[in-house]
């Protein structure tokens, strides 16, 4: 079969393939080399004291009884590296360690390196801290209110308050919208904060050595922004320090922000000269969080006579905790990502973002999407209950079409919304079983609809979002260069194929290093699902250019036009004569004739787009993926705990480019989704963490993950590398609002907050049997 | 410290000797003390299953475990399922990079070797069972679909090679 995306007159030999990963035997072995297992010699244990306030000024502190101790080789204070850093250019709050004050506890305020960790663990007692508590705000609504400013936990706020964004946007006319809508209702959803709960640990080691250089290996998803950090709090310029970004054991967001653990190393190894490793033990992963915030949203949902979505009303109040971080992003997200996979005419969006004494927030896998399509989509369900139409058609009717526009200008390309409702309701065998199952057993459906990577870069810049280079040396082997982070997602595999299918060769051929920023040129890295669609066109683009070179080579020796040579299982063959042909290692040997090693570079940068209003970058993408998810369900009556048993999921991912890949995201995807609807919570007690672990943290076991059947929609985006876009962050969006959807259709009761455990299940099923007592008693 | 004592282990087959104190905890003996850093360390207190190993052919927490108790029984690592021949995988290993059972991969080599434990004593367990078994292991990237896909296909494959001894 021939696609819209194949090289012509090349056969498809890796693409759409099921290909394993190309580290998946390292990884199985346990050969893999993830940063806590890099050993340097004369490394030191780094330590960092942690605040025991919420909310306090730093009056002094004293660290010479630490630096008397005998095995410790420094010591360190925020005031010594003040220089305040944040992913964001708009937010750069954060310190190394805390200078003036402590925001949370748990907070970075001092730190260590001695030769060992019992060593280090003693000098952070020895450090002596005076500190005079202020007033912690925990809650979000207390940051609202106007403030004097030694409350407020940052310089720049709103208005004196704690609110660190504010955000409106409208579209079309919403009031009217709503006052002609034939069915309208709001409600108010109340989300529980939930974190990444990655297996491997935060890890950092870095090395100022006698070069006066600094290489810094740390588990992170975005060496770029690392590097920049990095520059500015040690004041050093960006080419005398290395980034390695070792094997990483997941991020999902949480290792996406350059953070003060990794600062922090790095200039104990500048005071002291050794190698100093930072671990995280897992109490400080959850002190480090940067997880999904908690909200508060209100969501007006106005739909007409016809079953269509007349207006959407949002109203989100997200909690962010200490820092910026990616905040105003979530802020934006949590209400312009609402205008897909439906067609909205009318919509109005006020967000806010606070500051709260607690452990920051930032960006989680569906990064400031999730909540708010939980309202969406419970609400789509209460609608269409209410006008007596099939959720599923209801959605249908609704789908956003390809090629348009949104009313907040989004451009969307392909679309395959109508696709995944079709084939989950099909899967499912919705028609049969929607209505139809006893009760306590429910089915439920949600759609979704996310970017592939953001438009507009976080530094606003002219250089590409991702450029690879190539280089071929005589022995054949095509080096890939790159600064894309492989962190379990497949990217590494996903150059090597790309590469490897435009060059005509095995996989095998290609090796990948995108892990060192000496010889990588500068991706954005593995966040916002960007990596397929960006990195993947730049790999395109840059074999391509190689190709271009070995085909002239090919002519070159052959006397045929370059035009009839395409690479072919390891050959240059003519097309017009399919004798006439040149093995590739001979085209590569007469190529390097001019110039020695061959090089080739490729690059993308995202099309202009989007409109022109306050806040119109945010959200835009190249392209969109779109998912819907059927979840089906049973509720055990006597204990309330609702069992998820299947859930059909239908992802638009352009095109599957490696479907083994893909799977295994979606799969994740649904774990972490199924995590925040039935179980998640990060729970506090005042300012304290009071579940700091994984165990009262609950993540899904083996035995509680429901069967999960992907299904791949394929709308070959036209400006996707081979027709792909993301998915590894949309299929978690679904998920939730499916599970409550279901719950709904088992026992008729609606939950408008999360984690819907057992014990909330069994309440409403205890108010539910005292109604229903209550009604028959009247009946009597 | 003076209570320090030199342990002779049995890993992998092989005894190794290792200066261990009283307190030292098996998980540290194998990463820090003899290089075993196949073993991963996720959470210190028996939660996630990144650090198992097999003691006497039973999976354990490693991080949960006395060094000092471990002397005289059979301690195998993930590095320890490697077959003599050169080159060659387990069939766990197989099965595993073949179904897509490792993303990130900081997961797998506790998994695999409980799935070991648990292959060696049901050659052909059901995938409830396999569920069961791994119950102990917590994976954030796979949604262990694929997990227990490679446990099944290892299964099946027949378990040609004996490993540990
Ligand atoms: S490190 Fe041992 S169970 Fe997590
Ligand atoms: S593969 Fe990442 S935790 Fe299992």
């Amino acid at each position: 079969m021939t696609h819209p995306h194949d090289i012509p007159n090349q056969p498809r030999r890796l693409l759409g393939k099921r290909i394993p990963l190309v580290d998946a035997k390292r990884k199985a072995t346990g050969q893999a080399v993830y940063t806590d297992d890099i050993r340097l010699p004369g490394t030191l244990v780094g330590k960092i004291l942690r605040s025991p306030h919420p909310h306090a000024k730093i009056l002094s502190i004293d660290t010479g009884k630490a630096e008397a101790l005998p095995g410790v080789h420094a010591v360190l204070t925020g005031r010594e590296a003040p220089a305040r850093f944040g992913v964001l250019p708009v937010s750069q709050d954060e310190t190394a360690l805390a200078v003036d004050k402590v925001r949370f506890i748990g907070d970075n305020v001092a730190a260590v390196a001695a030769e060992d960790e019992a060593t280090a663990l003693e000098a952070l007692g020895l450090i002596e801290v005076e500190y005079e508590p202020l007033r912690a705000f925990l809650d979000m609504e207390q940051s609202l209110e106007p403030v004097p400013e030694e409350l407020r936990l940052h310089t720049k706020t709103v208005g004196g308050t704690n609110i660190h964004k504010e955000v409106s946007q409208e579209f079309g006319e919403v009031d009217r919208a709503f006052e002609e809508a034939a069915w309208k209702k709001t409600r108010d959803f109340r989300f529980i904060g939930v974190t990444h709960a990655f297996t491997e640990p935060m890890c950092t080691l870095a090395w100022f050595d006698a070069d006066d250089r600094l290489t810094i290996w740390s588990a992170t998803q975005v060496p770029h922004y690392l590097h920049r950090a990095l520059s500015k709090v040690l004041e050093m310029p960006m080419h005398r320090i290395r980034v390695v970004r070792p094997c990483v054991g997941g991020g999902f967001g949480g290792k996406s922000d350059p953070f003060p653990h990794e600062m922090v190393a790095a200039l104990l190894s500048r005071k002291c000269r050794r190698p100093v490793k930072i671990l995280f033990d897992r109490e400080e992963v959850f002190y480090s969080n940067h997880g999904r915030h908690p909200s508060k949203i209100r969501f007006g949902l106005a739909v007409g006579k016809d079953g269509t979505i007349r207006a959407l009303d949002i109203d989100a109040l997200i909690d962010g905790g200490a820092w910026g971080s990616f905040g105003v992003v979530t802020t934006y997200y949590n209400g312009v990502l609402a205008n897909g996979p439906y067609r909205v005419d009318n919509f109005r969006y006020h967000g806010r973002r606070v500051y709260t004494n607690k452990p920051p927030c930032g960006a989680m896998r569906g990064h400031g999407a999730v909540n708010t399509r939980f309202a969406y989509e419970v609400l789509l369900d209460e609608a269409a209950h209410d006008l007596g139409l099939d959720p599923a058609e209801f959605r249908l009717r609704n789908a956003l079409p390809p090629n348009t526009k949104t009313v907040n200008e989004f451009r969307i390309t392909t679309s395959g919304i109508r696709e995944c409702i079709e084939r989950a309701v099909e899967a499912s065998e919705w028609k049969r079983k929607k209505g139809n199952l006893p009760f306590g057993e429910g089915i439920g459906i949600a759609g979704g609809f996310y970017i592939s990577g953001s438009a507009l870069p976080i530094h606003w810049d002219d250089i590409p979002q991702s450029t690879v280079h190539l280089k071929v040396d005589l022995d054949g082997g095509v080096t890939i260069h790159s600064m894309a982070a492989e962190i379990g997602q497949g990217s590494d595999t996903m150059l090597a194929q790309i590469v490897a299918e435009v060059l005509g060769l095995d996989i095998g051929f290609c090796r990948v290093r995108t892990h060192d920023t000496d010889t990588a040129p500068i991706d954005l890295g593995s966040y916002s699902s960007r990596v397929t669609f960006m990195a993947g066109n730049a790999a395109r683009q840059a074999a391509e250019n190689l190709r271009a070179r070995l085909l002239r080579a090919a002519a070159d020796l052959t006397g045929y036009p370059v035009e009839v040579f395409v690479l072919r299982e390891g050959e240059a063959v003519n097309v017009t004569r399919p004798e006439i042909r040149v093995p590739y290692l001979e085209a590569v040997r007469r190529a390097m004739k001019e110039c020695g090693a061959l090089q080739a570079t490729g690059s993308y940068r995202s099309p202009p787009m989007g409109g022109k209003f306050k806040g119109a970058a945010a959200g835009l993408s190249p392209t969109y993926s779109f998912q819907a998810f059927v979840a089906q369900l049973k509720v055990d009556l006597e204990t309330g705990k609702p069992r998820v048993l299947d859930v059909w999921a239908a992802h638009d991912c352009g095109r599957a480019l490696n479907p083994l890949a893909v799977e295994g995201q979606i799969e994740g995807s649904v774990h972490m989704g199924l995590g925040q609807v039935l179980s998640e919570a990060f729970l506090y007690n005042g300012g304290n963490v009071l579940n700091p672990n994984l165990c009262d943290y609950r993540t899904l076991s083996p035995t509680e993950t429901p069967r999960i059947h992907p299904i791949l929609v394929e709308t070959n985006d036209p400006e996707g590398p081979f027709g792909a876009k993301e998915c590894g962050e949309g299929p978690l969006l679904p998920v939730l609002p499916a599970v409550a959807n279901a719950l709904y259709d088992a026992i008729g009761v609606r939950f408008y907050e999360l984690p819907i455990t057992a014990d909330r299940v069994f309440r409403a099923l205890e108010r539910q049997r005292k109604r229903r007592a209550v009604k028959d008693l009247a009946a009597r | 410290m003076t209570r320090t004592r030199i342990l002779r282990l049995k890993i992998n087959g092989h005894e190794r000797e290792v200066a261990a104190e009283p307190n030292a905890i098996l998980l540290d003996v194998l990463r820090e003390g003899l290089g075993l850093t196949g073993t991963k360390r996720g959470c210190d207190m028996g939660t996630c299953g990144c650090c198992n190993v097999l003691l006497d052919g039973r999976p354990v927490n490693s991080c949960l475990v006395l060094a000092w108790d471990c002397e005289d029984r059979e301690i195998t690592t993930i590095e320890g399922l490697l077959p003599e021949d050169p080159g060659a995988l387990h069939p766990l290993q197989e099965a595993w990079a073949e179904t897509g059972g490792s993303q990130c991969g900081f997961c797998s080599p506790g998994f695999i070797v409980t799935a070991e434990a648990l292959l060696r004593e049901d050659p052909e367990p059901t995938e409830t069972r396999v569920r069961e078994a791994l119950s102990g292991n917590l994976c954030r990237c796979t949604g262990y679909k694929k997990i227990v896909e490679a446990v099944l296909k290892a299964a099946r494959s027949g378990r040609g090679v004996e490993v540990g001894s």
